[in-house]
């Protein structure tokens, strides 16, 4: 069986399949591997997965990959309606603060929107508006942690740098998972890292904009946590954030100074709050979801 | 680089030394006897080691090459890195700095922090993986006027979004999770101080069309080639990178 031959009748039914073939490049990593590591005989069989992937069906995923999709999903869905009902929040957001949070909304949304077409029928369900509760009551069902945040310009914001941030530090940790899929992994790293503008820009805008000075985290932050944040905007709740996962081996907290085995502090002689603030640490998924599920009923 | 037995670390690091900075004529005049004193550490080389050794000398320009493998994308973030700590170590001895609002100067002093870290880090993890990292490169940064908060906050921009840009286009093409957990770790800071110094430039700008697509909020990568042909407008001959040994996919 000869895989050209086999790519050269399919173009003859659709011209483009070169073109689909480029957009997963990751399939031609497996098509370079084939003819070393399978038997002959096995080629049509890892063709046909090979043009599965290519053709977007979610089937090509692992089960590790989608939960890690998933995940990620559900969360993208946690920051959507939270900027949607701080829109939606009379008074709350007007002029530089309301185009500010429009954007990091509209990313949010698309990242929803890119993550459902790469799950396809594997995507979670659309929890909707009302799975959520961000005050924290988890719907009634227990005292508001942050009964203002949505009349409170300064309680909406810190709330905002707590999902960025946790964004941050899930995405982090899921991309290890990813490594076995260039075309998600890659995905994945692009969502990260604009999650980590959102995070550094709802930091700036806390501390009053660009030019204010950053000062004491728990007020007034830097664009980046700086050790663990002294907990973080509001530290009896949001601590998790910027605290150690599990196992705290690999999901070190915030003020690790420790990288790759080496000590960062020592390296380049610098303070633990330097040596910390180059770094950003990754979170696993269950301390993830326990952050998460404070706010959803 | 497993195969390269301790004993001889030393010594090929002495030769790449010599090595490196010779240009093609002047390496096949030395190369005799640089064999010759070399010889049991070549003896001890694979094929692909030895052509490693060789791409470190271009043929013509005196370019850097950053190598092959998992080890190749340390050595190429670690070209960023010292590019990006280069440039912020001089912001913060000249004249814009010195007269710069003291919130730019908490900033860009930070940032100039956070840089050498990421480039001292990595050089030392290089080491410590048994690998030899590049030579010190020479940047030039002839076409920034360092008395210029428009230059310097728009080269600052350029070189942060490069940076993300350039990891998030590597990461697919590491793979050992433990270095891809490090990429992480980093090009997120490097995220933060992109949005930051466009923020500085104009507030409201941390993501925009040119470095985040508007339809899959998703950002956007650049290849090793794209983002060596950015950087090594910052390089001196002699230290312009080559990433052509570079994973493809």
């Amino acid at each position: 069986m000869n895989i050209l031959k086999i790519i050269t009748e399919i173009e003859k039914v659709d011209p483009e399949v070169y073109e689909r073939l480029d957009q997963r490049r990751q399939m031609f990593k497996h098509f370079a591997g084939f003819g070393k590591k399978l038997a002959v005989a096995a080629v049509p069989l890892a063709m046909g997965s090979m043009l599965q992937k290519a053709y977007g069906q979610s089937s090509g995923l692992s089960a590790q990959i989608r939960e890690v999709l998933n995940f990620a999903l559900r969360l993208e869905y946690l920051e959507t309606y939270f900027y949607q009902l701080g829109l939606e929040a009379p008074g709350l957001l007007t002029g530089q603060n309301r185009s500010d949070i429009n954007l990091i909304y509209i990313d949010e949304q698309n990242h929803v929107k890119f993550l459902r077409s790469v799950l396809g029928a594997d995507a979670i369900p659309d929890p909707t508006v009302n799975a959520f509760d961000y005050t924290g009551a988890k719907g009634g069902a227990r005292p508001a942690l942050l009964p203002n945040v949505f009349s409170n310009l300064g309680t909406f914001l810190a709330l905002a740098q707590s999902f960025e941030d946790t964004g941050v530090r899930a995405y982090k940790g899921g991309a290890p998972l990813l490594i076995s899929n260039n075309t998600v992994l890659e995905a994945a790293l692009n969502i990260h890292s604009v999650e980590a503008r959102h995070a550094s820009h709802l930091r700036t805008m806390r501390r009053g904009g660009p030019q204010s000075e950053p000062g004491d985290p728990s007020s007034a932050p830097q664009s980046w946590p700086s050790l663990n944040d002294n907990g973080g905007p509001a530290p009896a709740i949001t601590a998790a954030i910027y605290g150690a996962g599990n196992p705290a081996s690999l999901y070190p907290s915030e003020a690790n100074v420790v990288q790759g085995g080496l000590n960062v502090q020592n390296i380049s002689q610098v303070s633990p709050n330097e040596a910390s603030e180059a770094f950003d640490e990754p979170l696993d998924m269950g301390t993830v979801l326990a952050i998460a599920a404070n706010f959803i009923k | 680089m497993s195969h390269i037995s301790h004993k001889s670390s030393e010594a090929e690091n002495a030769q790449e030394e010599v090595l490196v900075p010779l240009q093609r004529r002047a390496f096949l005049r030395y190369s005799g006897a640089s064999v010759a004193l070399g010889g049991l550490v070549l003896s001890g080389c694979t094929d692909d080691r030895l052509n490693d050794i060789f791409k470190q000398v271009d043929r013509n320009s005196g370019v850097v090459n950053v190598g092959s493998g998992d080890v190749g994308i340390l050595n190429y973030a670690y070209a960023l890195e010292q590019l990006e700590a280069a440039f912020y170590a001089k912001v913060t001895q000249e004249q814009y700095y010195l007269n710069a609002t003291r919130a730019e100067r908490i900033i860009l002093k930070d940032l100039a922090d956070h840089e050498k870290i990421h480039s001292d880090f990595l050089y030392a993890a290089i080491k410590a993986a048994g690998a030899i990292p590049i030579k010190k490169l020479t940047p030039d940064f002839s076409s920034v006027n360092f008395a210029s908060r428009a230059s310097v906050l728009g080269t600052a921009k350029a070189f942060e979004d490069l940076g993300v840009a350039a990891y998030n286009g590597a990461g697919k093409l590491i793979s050992n999770p433990a270095y891809l957990t490090i990429a992480g770790k980093i090009v997120s800071v490097e995220a933060r101080h992109a949005a930051l110094i466009r923020d500085l430039l104009q507030n409201g700008t941390f993501v925009g069309p040119d470095v985040v697509d508007l339809n899959t909020g998703l950002e956007k990568s650049k290849s090793p080639a794209e983002v060596a042909a950015v950087a090594n407008t910052f390089l001196a001959q002699g230290s312009k990178i080559d990433v052509s040994s570079l994973p493809k996919d």
